[in-house]
């Protein structure tokens, strides 16, 4: 039986899929549960209650969404480019998707273990930008190509950022491997060994870049309801909004995700006698998630041209400066190579 | 040479405004909820509340209405069609009493100009239909709302009368 999962080929790629559904069977349930979540604390901040009808305190509200969300009317623009205008929503849903294949949950939790992981995330991640170009160009209406555009120029502007933010990480390291990022955050100190202390500055910056890479608010431009409507999405009902809808909730739970890993330690559990373990990451994912849903209830929406200056006027230097920071106390081994944690035997 | 403003820029890159605003919104977070729980949760009503109309009865059961048309007269909307002729012992009673729901903007005039009360707006604000058709309200479905509602409509009359 072993051998024909390990030695096989029949075998071997059943075994792939069914360790593939088992990382996407409960990212999906989550998702429904985040999603209620979110509107949940919106909801709490604004003193209102929130979705609470469907099922017990309204749990099933994402259920009964996507079953309305399927059944409804798939409405095509007639000047639309059909081929291109259903591909984006499927670009976007699978780019989502295929991230979570080098995100580890716990110690060799971790469908593809490659040692350019965060390379990996980061590339799909600037490609989810197509979806919403094709998305918006496809749809052949002035709102949705105007957010398209709005969202290009800021998913790009965020990922240099970002960019450098992982570089100062990896530097630290020694490693892209995202298990090694967190294997090297483990230490006697438990919470004060992992990144966010090393790299402090750069976690509120790898926070907010997060939120203008995920189109959320305060930096949600492309879908701008008082302006643009929905933006991209304007065009699209029932299943292809719903694809949009998944995909774009999915990059922020990936974020969540890679904030966890990259600055709050992963699986490592924040105090030393406690064991570390797969709960740790769902606790600082679900931690990220809340203060994302916060985030998107306290802010108002962002200028263009603010977006644009905070992204390349004040996000660039200050990440450009930390890598060049980091790179000397790592180079250096200052304080015990606290920056370079390759020399501590990690 | 500029001046550079430090206190700004301290709390600019502190994120001064954002926690602040984060503090705000955890208080409101867990602050009790202003809404109400609609279907099963209700505002309170005024005494005064213009509703669903009513045609009301008396109570040996005869009806109020006296066929005066001075609801029709007075309804700025004009959704009030009234024809009356005399009934077979000799009052005047009215032979068809419309309101038309879409039209009526429930201002009140058709209650004040009432001499008998009979024409009144109840305390029912949840009488929407599914088809235009069923808010073309006629004689029989008033006076099955005067009495479906007789209790709450006398109630509030006699809590109004004080201050007329």
């Amino acid at each position: 039986m072993v051998e024909f999962f390990t030695q096989t080929n029949p075998g071997i790629v059943l075994l792939i899929l069914g360790q593939c559904l088992l990382v996407l069977i409960p990212l999906l349930l989550a998702l429904a549960f985040l999603m209620y979540a979110d509107r949940k604390v919106w909801a709490a901040v604004q003193m209102r209650r929130g979705p609470n009808v469907v099922g017990a305190f309204g749990l099933l509200q994402s259920f009964a969404d996507f079953l309305k969300y399927i059944l409804k009317e798939i409405v095509v623009p007639a000047g639309a480019d059909k081929a291109v205008f259903f591909l984006a929503p499927m670009i976007a849903f699978v780019l989502a998707v295929i991230s979570w294949a080098v995100i580890p949950f716990n110690e060799g939790w971790v469908l593809a273990d490659v040692n350019v992981a965060i390379l990996y995330v980061f590339a799909v991640s600037s490609l989810e930008v197509y979806g919403v170009i094709m998305g918006g160009w496809a749809s052949n209406s002035k709102y949705p190509f105007l957010g398209s555009l709005r969202s290009a120029a800021q998913m790009i502007s965020y990922e240099v950022s970002i960019g450098l933010i992982i570089i100062g990480v990896i530097i630290s390291t020694g490693s892209m491997n995202l298990s090694d990022i967190v294997r090297a955050q483990d230490g006697n100190a438990g919470l004060f060994n992992w990144y966010w202390v090393a790299h402090f500055p750069m976690l509120f910056l790898f926070f907010i870049s997060a939120l203008a890479e995920t189109n959320r608010p305060p930096f949600d431009l492309p879908e701008a309801e008082s302006e643009l409507v929905a933006g991209y999405q304007v065009e699209y009902s029932s299943t292809p909004f719903l694809l949009f809808m998944i995909g774009e909730l999915m990059a922020v739970v990936l974020m969540c995700a890679l904030v966890s890993l990259l600055f709050l330690g992963g699986w490592l559990s924040p105090v030393p006698f406690l064991p570390d373990g797969v709960v740790w990451m769902t606790l600082k994912m679900a931690f990220c998630f809340f203060i994302f849903a916060m985030v998107k209830a306290i802010t108002p929406r962002y200028r263009y041209d603010q977006l644009m200056r905070l992204g390349w006027k004040v996000f660039l230097p200050m990440s450009l400066g930390w890598v060049v920071i980091v790179s000397f106390l790592a180079k250096f081994e200052v304080a015990g190579g606290f920056w370079a944690r390759w020399t501590m035997g990690v | 040479m500029t001046q550079v403003d430090y206190t700004r820029a301290a709390k600019y890159f502190l994120l001064q405004d954002v926690w602040q605003g984060f503090k705000l919104g955890l208080k409101y977070f867990f602050a009790p909820k202003a809404t109400l729980n609609y279907p099963h949760e209700k505002g309170p009503l005024s005494p005064r509340f213009r509703g669903e109309h009513a045609l009301r009865r008396y109570p040996n059961g005869e009806e109020r209405c006296i066929a005066c048309k001075l609801c029709e007269a007075v309804c700025p909307a004009q959704a009030i069609t009234i024809d009356a002729e005399p009934r077979d012992d000799g009052s005047r009673r009215t032979t068809r009493y419309d309101i038309d729901m879409t039209k009526c903007i429930y201002c009140g005039f058709c209650q004040e100009a009432c001499p008998v009360d009979a024409i009144v707006e109840g305390p029912n604000f949840e009488f929407s239909t599914e088809t235009r058709e069923e808010l073309y309200y006629d004689k029989e479905k008033l006076l099955e709302n005067g009495d479906r509602w007789e209790a709450e409509i006398a109630r509030n009359l006699e809590l109004d009368a004080p201050y007329r």
